[in-house]
């Protein structure tokens, strides 16, 4: 590889950057050097709360013994030995600072390390950092996140304002679009991986509910939480998958079920394949451009050899509401846990309650706050059945949908947002406003199916577009297999205007 | 069903978090808007649906009911804010 090449290799996706470690082109070393200074040069967007320099330079060091023992016919690589990765701040790595981007776990070095983040690092992952998303990944923007707004590192044309990188995992997709980081964790609640994806013109999966363990990652809603790869191709995405997957006795509601190769179902042929189009995801005030980008994915698609079906996803409109009761109420229960006691941070009291009180009340934004107490009112005696019971039933009916319109297609093409990244600031006085950019996305985390959002196109202002292709439960394959034919087909190429 | 202050306030103190007034004044406000937002599912007959009550539509997996972690203190207490001879520390409560 020439001096040249080198220098950009950051800007390599992990099948290629695979292929350069694998026969001694570029070193794990000097890929790790490169994203270091690639999130030096790039640090104006606020993507990341760590960054372990040190650590990544001694896990590129000891993935490059591995590299040459494998090149020695001594042993075999792991399946991202020497590639360089961003980690979520939901994910609690083992002596590096972990704080869900809140004031309240400022200063929280875990003894322990999540099962998805060991699975990467025994397959030879390089951790480069840790990054921001918003606060205990409530939001949708990252404007949330007690470490600051993370910047889009895309502009409108001829508009110099800074944009979201959507949300809740906003450095994660900073971090890779700006090409800081080959690929990065995410977990996604109502939308998290895949909207951001979306906003920064990456690809993000979010696997099957139970597919990747959540042990070890900092609970939102814990019924719908799951973890996932980001990184700028499908192919990539199934990668980090294959490392990522797998049962885990540790998480009571990880499935036990053989991981399938991911890489392999890549790139099969479409042919007969069924693609649901449903009539519902076309919600007030969606950007007509993405109307034209989701029809001429169909197109695409059609031209593949699939067949496209017409379905309908009655329910749609009810997900979104129900999500704002069982979400809240399951992070209400769950964020109980920081009481200023046993770690985190303290606000000294007069008693222990007042401990508590003040404790929690400083430490928590105001996006937080406000979902703990409309999760504890929806839980109180009284209001239960009318709402959360009401929208676990309603759950029930968008699962059942899902389980009727998957009797008439293989998979779903849908568009991932209803609109192209906006800017910092903007949405930010109606938290409802805010809450409709998961509209298209967020059924899928209630019925506990795979969603992956490919980058399809630009908006009329030059900003990236998402589709989003949704499976079956444990499918991932199908999914990946049409994510790659819509990435064959859009050839989405465009880099954003700040990029390493 | 409205919220008003006074409710949030109470269900403040539930969920242990201290306001200030102007915060609690705002919050209501906020939260007033979300659950009226939320209300449009009462238009929905679920009378004869089934609550769904876990992502993966299979009952918890449950383990033997044997030891198979523990004798970390240390590890355990790294992060508390006040720690002293193996316990957490927090202020006195029983008289």
């Amino acid at each position: 590889m020439g001096a040249g090449t080198l220098a950009a290799a950051n800007r390599l996706s992990i099948v290629a950057a695979r292929a350069a470690l694998a026969k001694g082109e570029v070193s794990a070393a000097e890929l790790a050097e490169l994203h270091l200074a690639a999130i030096e040069k790039t640090k104006d967007l606020n993507a990341w709360v760590v960054v372990a320099a040190e650590r990544a330079r001694a896990m590129a060091k000891a993935a490059d013994t591995r590299l040459a023992a494998a090149r020695q016919g001594k042993g075999a690589a792991g399946l991202l030995d020497g590639i360089p990765l961003a980690v979520k701040d939901m994910f609690c790595t083992a002596g590096v600072q972990t704080t869900a981007s809140s004031r309240i776990l400022e200063g929280f070095v875990p003894t322990y390390e999540s099962t998805v983040t060991t699975k990467l690092w025994e397959q030879g992952a390089v951790m480069l950092g840790k990054v921001s998303c918003d606060e205990f990944a409530m939001g949708s923007s990252n404007a949330t996140s007690a470490w600051g707004p993370v910047k889009n590192p895309w502009l409108r044309k001829g508009d110099n304002r800074p944009l979201v990188p959507g949300g809740s995992s906003g450095g994660s997709a900073a971090a890779v679009a700006a090409r800081a980081a080959m690929g990065a964790t995410g977990t996604d609640t109502g939308g998290s991986i895949r909207q951001p994806a979306a906003f920064v013109g990456i690809t993000g999966l979010k696997p099957t509910y139970g597919r990747c363990s959540r042990w070890g990652i900092v609970a939102f809603a814990s019924s719908l939480d799951q973890a996932g790869p980001m990184a700028r191709t499908v192919k990539d995405c199934a990668l980090m998958l294959q490392a990522m997957a797998g049962f885990d006795p540790k998480d009571s509601t990880s499935v036990d079920r053989p991981v399938p190769d991911y890489v392999a179902a890549c790139g099969g042929s479409l042919k007969g394949l069924r693609i649901g189009v449903p009539k519902e995801y076309r919600p007030d005030g969606m950007d007509p451009v993405i109307d034209r980008l989701w029809e001429q994915g169909v197109a695409w698609l059609r031209d593949a050899g699939a067949v496209p079906v017409p379905i309908s996803l009655p329910n749609t409109k009810h997900a979104l509401p129900a999500y704002y009761v069982i979400a809240p109420a399951e992070a209400s229960s769950n964020l109980a846990r920081y009481d200023g006691v046993r770690f985190g941070r303290r606000v000294p009291g007069e008693d222990l309650t007042d401990l508590y009180e003040r404790t929690r009340g400083e430490g928590f934004g105001a996006e937080v706050k406000r979902r703990i107490l409309i999760g504890t009112y929806v839980l109180s005696a009284g209001y239960y059945d009318a709402y959360y019971l009401k929208a676990q039933k309603v759950r029930r009916l968008i699962a059942d949908d899902f389980d009727a319109a998957f009797r008439q297609c293989d998979a779903i093409l849908t568009p991932t947002t209803p609109t192209a990244a906006f800017a910092l600031g903007e949405k930010q006085d109606d938290p409802v406003a805010m809450y409709l950019n998961d509209v298209l996305t967020v059924t899928v985390n209630l019925a506990g199916l795979p969603g992956l959002s490919v980058p399809a196109g630009l908006s009329g202002e030059g900003l990236p577009l998402g589709l989003q292709v949704i499976g079956r439960a444990f499918d991932e394959e199908t999914v990946l297999k049409v994510g790659q034919a819509i990435e064959a087909a859009a050839r989405f190429e465009a880099l954003p205007q700040v990029c390493a | 069903m409205s919220i008003d202050t006074a409710t949030v306030a109470k269900v403040a103190r539930l969920a242990r978090l201290r306001l200030a007034p102007d915060e609690l004044q705002k919050m209501a406000g906020e939260i007033a808007g979300i659950l009226a937002w939320v209300e449009q599912l009462d238009a929905l007959d679920t009378k004869a649906v089934e609550p769904m009550t876990s992502g993966t539509g299979q009952p918890l997996r449950r383990r033997p009911d044997v030891v198979d972690d523990g004798g970390q203190p240390d590890a355990i207490l790294k992060n508390a804010p006040q720690a002293t001879a193996g316990f957490f520390v927090v202020p006195k409560v029983v008289e």
